[in-house]
């Protein structure tokens, strides 16, 4: 217990003291994750909004396959895009291992489906509402999916977060790609594994503290975004 | 000046869900200038009559045709708009939910300002322009779909049911812009369960049961003397059924429906 009290008291002052190696890592994992977001979401909102409005020959396996994604074992996602950017993969002559580059894109693997699901969902619902007016005022395809993306806003912004809180949480993958290398590629997640393994808490735990403000505050980010919509547009 | 796109034909139209035929062998025409109410119990199949004339919905069998484009070129489906009985409006201001219909006609950003303004002002909703679409009342929210209709500047507009949940003051409201769409030109084509608001928005009636047209009469003759027996007994406020059971579609009402 006296360890424990430590090891917090420790992190604790790591934390507010602003540590030099903490922020590094802080920084680095932000890079990753919200990189590998951004490009979920710009693969995801559409190809989710896609799936909803569209018709076409093996659309249910889409669906199922889209659901099934959203429980990818990073492990495995880490390995994939491993054998792809290893020397010997198709992939090897970009020298992307062991790169943050590596992380991010195993990442977008993981958050698309996430995102892209989520976003059927919404939009699908928003679809069964609005069908009916926008074939009457005369909209394509085109312009109905991006009506229906920006009046599902509020709802795509807790999507999006969600997949935030995957590749911000997630550690197999990145360990994998990334290699965890220091100051190159060690993010929060790898370097909570290996400060335990090596028996140091004290930064282990400050940067457990910092991932867990994190997401609580993307949970409340996220709640309060889908209050204020519902307050505003009903 | 557009091309116009009435009259508007259905020829031997017919429409079926599951092998069910929910409208029957339709032939009718409308030509430009009188406001039609059509009037049928639950079922007669009015809202789908709308939906093919306004093609949201394509016939089973039978053609739905537009008086064919003039040189200017206007697409029948850019010249009509249809109010449902469920307004639906979009998650923006008032005045936003209006100018997303102008954009998807392309019209230049000087004259959608305009025109939101001008409809805004007629509907009596200049004061919400800014306000959240969907935190409107019921009643402001169907009053804005007439508007953005309106805004349209269509030749044909059709209403399904557009007083079916509001309170007297409201519809009073409604049937006022109504009535000053028509004022500009608009072929007003509606459905409705309100008898009164046929008399009152419309100058001919169209009578439908169970999929089938079976009169079609100025209002004023419709109402004093229609000549379908069933017609005859809707106006005198009589339910239109059947039974079901062993001795299957009993009555006079019902031998007319073999």
């Amino acid at each position: 217990m006296d360890d424990f009290g430590n090891a917090l008291s420790a992190a604790l002052s790591l934390v507010v003291g602003l540590d030099d190696q903490l922020l590094e890592i802080v920084g680095l994992s932000l890079h990753v994750s919200l990189s590998a977001v951004i490009i979920a979401a710009a693969i995801g909102l559409p190809l989710g909004a896609a799936v909803a409005l569209f018709r076409f020959p093996g659309r249910m396996a889409v669906v199922v396959l889209l659901n099934a994604f959203m429980g990818l074992p990073p492990v495995v996602v880490g390995l994939i895009v491993y054998l792809l950017l290893s020397r010997a993969g198709p992939l090897g002559t970009l020298g992307l291992l062991f790169t943050p580059t590596a992380m991010i894109i195993a990442q977008v693997i993981l958050v698309t489906p996430i995102i892209a699901a989520l976003t059927r969902q919404v939009i699908e619902d928003l679809w069964a509402e609005y069908e009916e007016q926008l074939r009457s005022l005369g909209a394509g395809p085109g312009r109905a999916l991006t009506a229906l993306l920006w009046d599902g806003r509020f709802s795509l912004v807790t999507a999006v977060l969600a997949g935030f809180g995957r590749a911000s949480a997630e550690v197999g993958a990145v360990m994998i790609v990334g290699g965890n290398i220091d100051h190159v590629t060690r993010v929060m997640t790898t370097t909570i594994a290996l400060e335990v393994s090596k028996g140091d808490l004290a930064l282990a735990l400050g940067l457990g503290l910092i991932l867990l403000a994190l997401s609580a505050s993307v949970n409340g980010a996220a709640f309060l975004i889908k209050e204020t919509a519902q307050r505003r547009h009903a | 000046m557009t091309s116009a796109i009435l009259p508007l034909s259905l020829d031997n139209v017919s429409y079926e869900i599951g092998g069910v035929r929910l409208i029957k062998d339709m032939t009718c025409t409308f030509e430009a200038g009188p406001r039609t109410a059509i009037i049928g119990p639950n079922g007669a199949g009015k809202s789908l009559f709308l939906r093919l004339c306004h093609g949201l919905i394509r016939p089973s069998t039978g053609k739905v045709s537009w008086h064919a484009n003039d040189a200017d070129g206007q697409a029948p489906g850019d010249a009509q708009a249809m109010v449902f009985q469920r307004p639906v409006m979009l998650r923006r201001s008032v005045s936003a939910n209006v100018d997303f219909a102008l954009k998807l006609k392309g019209i230049a950003r000087d004259e959608r300002v305009r025109r939101i303004d001008d409809v805004l002002a007629r509907a009596g909703l200049r004061r919400l322009k800014d306000q959240p679409a969907r935190v409107l009342s019921f009643g402001e929210q169907q009053k804005l779909a007439l508007a953005r209709a309106w805004a349209l500047r269509p030749q044909v507009l059709f209403l399904d049911e557009p007083t079916a949940s509001l309170d007297p003051a409201a519809t009073h409201s409604v049937e006022e812009i109504i009535e000053a769409i028509h004022g500009e030109g608009t072929r007003i084509i509606l459905t409705t369960h309100d008898l009164g608001q046929a008399k009152r928005l419309s100058d001919e009636v169209i009578f439908l049961h169970r999929g089938r047209m079976l009169e079609r009469a100025p209002t004023e003759q419709f109402f004093t003397e229609p000549k379908n027996d069933l017609a005859q007994a809707f106006v005198r406020g009589e339910l239109l059924w059947w039974r079901l059971g062993k001795d299957n579609r009993k009555g006079a009402i019902n031998d007319r429906e073999k």
